[in-house]
């Protein structure tokens, strides 16, 4: 993997912990050089996954990744770490299977245990037409060779015991949608490990830079901005940097930037809040997911309830806990496991989503010729992180639009041509 | 909480209410072209700042108004019947 890096192993473990020495820093804090080939803007994990594979399957590592605040403080770090492929649309299954085969290896690929647990993953349907759904997902899943079957309360029960299963709930069991390839990842290693890689085959990561502006010329709006126009660089809160291709990798704040390039996006901002319980022994082996009631739960090795809902119905850039949320949250999750009606929330938190109109991502090149997105990403930018970086290098190195995206253009909206993905997390059914 | 000026209920909390999103121009529909319709449609300005908004009073007198809302801060501003 690394060119000049320092590889973990068990040898190097069993050193450390004999001798109690320091672990070399995970990656280094380059001087800015005035120009980049590409500028990555977003330090989470769509734009070091960017980064990395531009680098590695591509040769290209004069590239900057550039953040306002820290290496995966926006929604790589506040997300529920589920990973699936069980999506509705064949383009949605395609791609995200594609990313569920990367997390499958990351760990030797980027010497770092990211703690991948294939545990299993279950969509639960309470009605009839969640069930109709579910099987349509299971049939469309099979023909693309996706491990996805539709099992009935019995067996939801023998895979969860501690699910109400029981016909007389408000929201009764009816069966559910199993996944078993899906499961948890921890994300934060996710994060790093990309940013580890990426530094070791010579990528920037320049943190606590703030993009300001996105230069432009010869488009046809102010500033040499808009359709028609070619990027230069951008102008950030510590220097200019000239670059001929631009990545916006900013989820929540990708309007903000697209603006800057004069390219308006469809999407709205959203934020989705999550929460997590006091630790207790490990007893949920699966990763419980209810669309009708807009929650989804799973037990971190540290015996952790994490529990995440579907976006708040209010567009906002500010991210503080709400109260409806909270119990909201309490009574869906009581309605499934009556069991844990003792158990004490420690923390609950909220990131930004950036919500498309079709529940699928805008990915590729823009009007504006070097100016690149990859966003979109609502509630699904997580599981999808080592595909879309894997994608976005292959279309910034070859020039042409990576296969696995080809829909997921920004001229779809123009042209009507949307991808509905109702497969998606945060999607009631 | 977002407490909202409804101009028939007073203030209530934003739960009370559906936000509808940011108000953007309806093209001419006796001239406008396709692509101007699907951007009315789908393209937003998502600005983290002052917007003006629409929004339905659903579970009290069901009138759509605007008001001004800073969506960094979630400050509210501005009444408007429509």
């Amino acid at each position: 993997m690394s060119r000049h890096g320092y590889r973990y192993s068990a040898g190097k473990l069993l050193k450390h912990g004999v001798t109690r020495g320091d672990w070399p820093r995970m990656w280094s804090k380059p001087e800015r050089r005035d120009s980049y080939d590409v500028v990555i803007v977003g330090g989470g994990l769509h734009g070091l996954a960017t980064a990395y594979y531009l680098a590695k399957n591509h040769g290209i590592t004069n590239v900057a990744v550039v953040d306002k605040g820290y290496l995966g403080g926006g929604g790589s770090g506040r997300n529920t770490a589920i990973v699936r492929s069980n999506y509705l649309t064949p383009e949605g299954v395609a791609f995200y299977d594609r990313s569920l085969q990367l997390y499958n290896t990351m760990a030797s690929d980027l010497n770092l245990n990211v703690m991948l647990s294939r545990r299993g993953h279950l969509t639960l349907a309470h009605t009839d037409s969640a069930l109709r759904t579910m099987t349509w997902r299971a049939e469309v899943n099979k023909l693309l060779d996706i491990d996805s079957s539709v099992i009935d309360p019995e067996e939801v029960k023998r895979l969860t015991p501690s699910l109400d299963v029981s016909s007389d709930t408000r929201y009764p069991i009816l069966g559910a949608l199993y996944h078993p390839p899906g499961g948890i990842v921890r994300h934060d290693a996710v994060v790093w490990g990309y940013a580890r890689a990426a530094d070791h085959l010579g990528v920037h990561l320049l943190q606590d830079t703030e993009v300001l502006d996105i230069s432009c010329s010869g488009g046809d709006g102010p500033d040499g901005k808009g359709p028609g126009g070619r990027v230069t660089g951008v102008r950030t809160s510590r220097g200019d940097i000239s670059a001929p291709v631009v990545v916006n990798c900013t989820a929540g704040w990708a309007s903000l930037i697209s603006n800057m390039a004069g390219v308006p996006l469809a999407i709205t901002t959203h934020p989705l809040q999550a929460a997590v319980t006091e630790p207790c022994k490990v007893f949920l082996p699966t990763v419980v997911v209810s669309g009708s009631l807009h929650v989804y739960v799973s037990q971190t090795d540290r015996g952790e309830l994490v529990f995440g809902a579907s976006v708040d119905p209010i567009g906002t850039y500010r991210v503080n806990g709400t109260l409806e949320f909270t119990e909201e949250l309490a009574g869906h999750v009581l309605e499934l496991m009556p069991g844990i009606s003792k158990m004490r929330l420690m923390r609950q938190w909220s990131g930004l989503c950036d919500m498309t109109p079709d529940y699928s991502p805008i990915m590729g090149f823009t009007a504006v010729d070097g100016y690149l997105v990859d966003v979109g990403w609502g509630t699904y930018g997580f599981k999808a992180g080592p595909v879309a970086g894997e994608t976005m290098a292959e279309t910034i190195a070859t020039g042409r639009t990576a296969d696995l995206i080809a829909s997921f253009g920004i001229e779809r909206f123009t042209e009507g041509d949307l991808v509905g993905e109702k497969g998606a997390a945060a999607v009631g059914h | 909480m977002i407490l909202v000026p409804c101009p028939n209920c007073g203030p209530r909390n934003s739960s009370d209410l559906r936000n509808t999103g940011e108000v953007v121009p309806r093209p001419d529909a006796a001239t406008a072209s396709l692509s101007e319709w699907r951007s009315y449609l789908y393209l937003r300005d998502n600005p983290a700042g002052w917007v003006t908004e629409t929004w339905y009073c659903r579970s009290g007198c069901r009138t759509y108004f605007t008001i001004e809302r800073n969506t960094a801060t979630n400050e509210v501003r501005g009444l408007e019947r429509t």
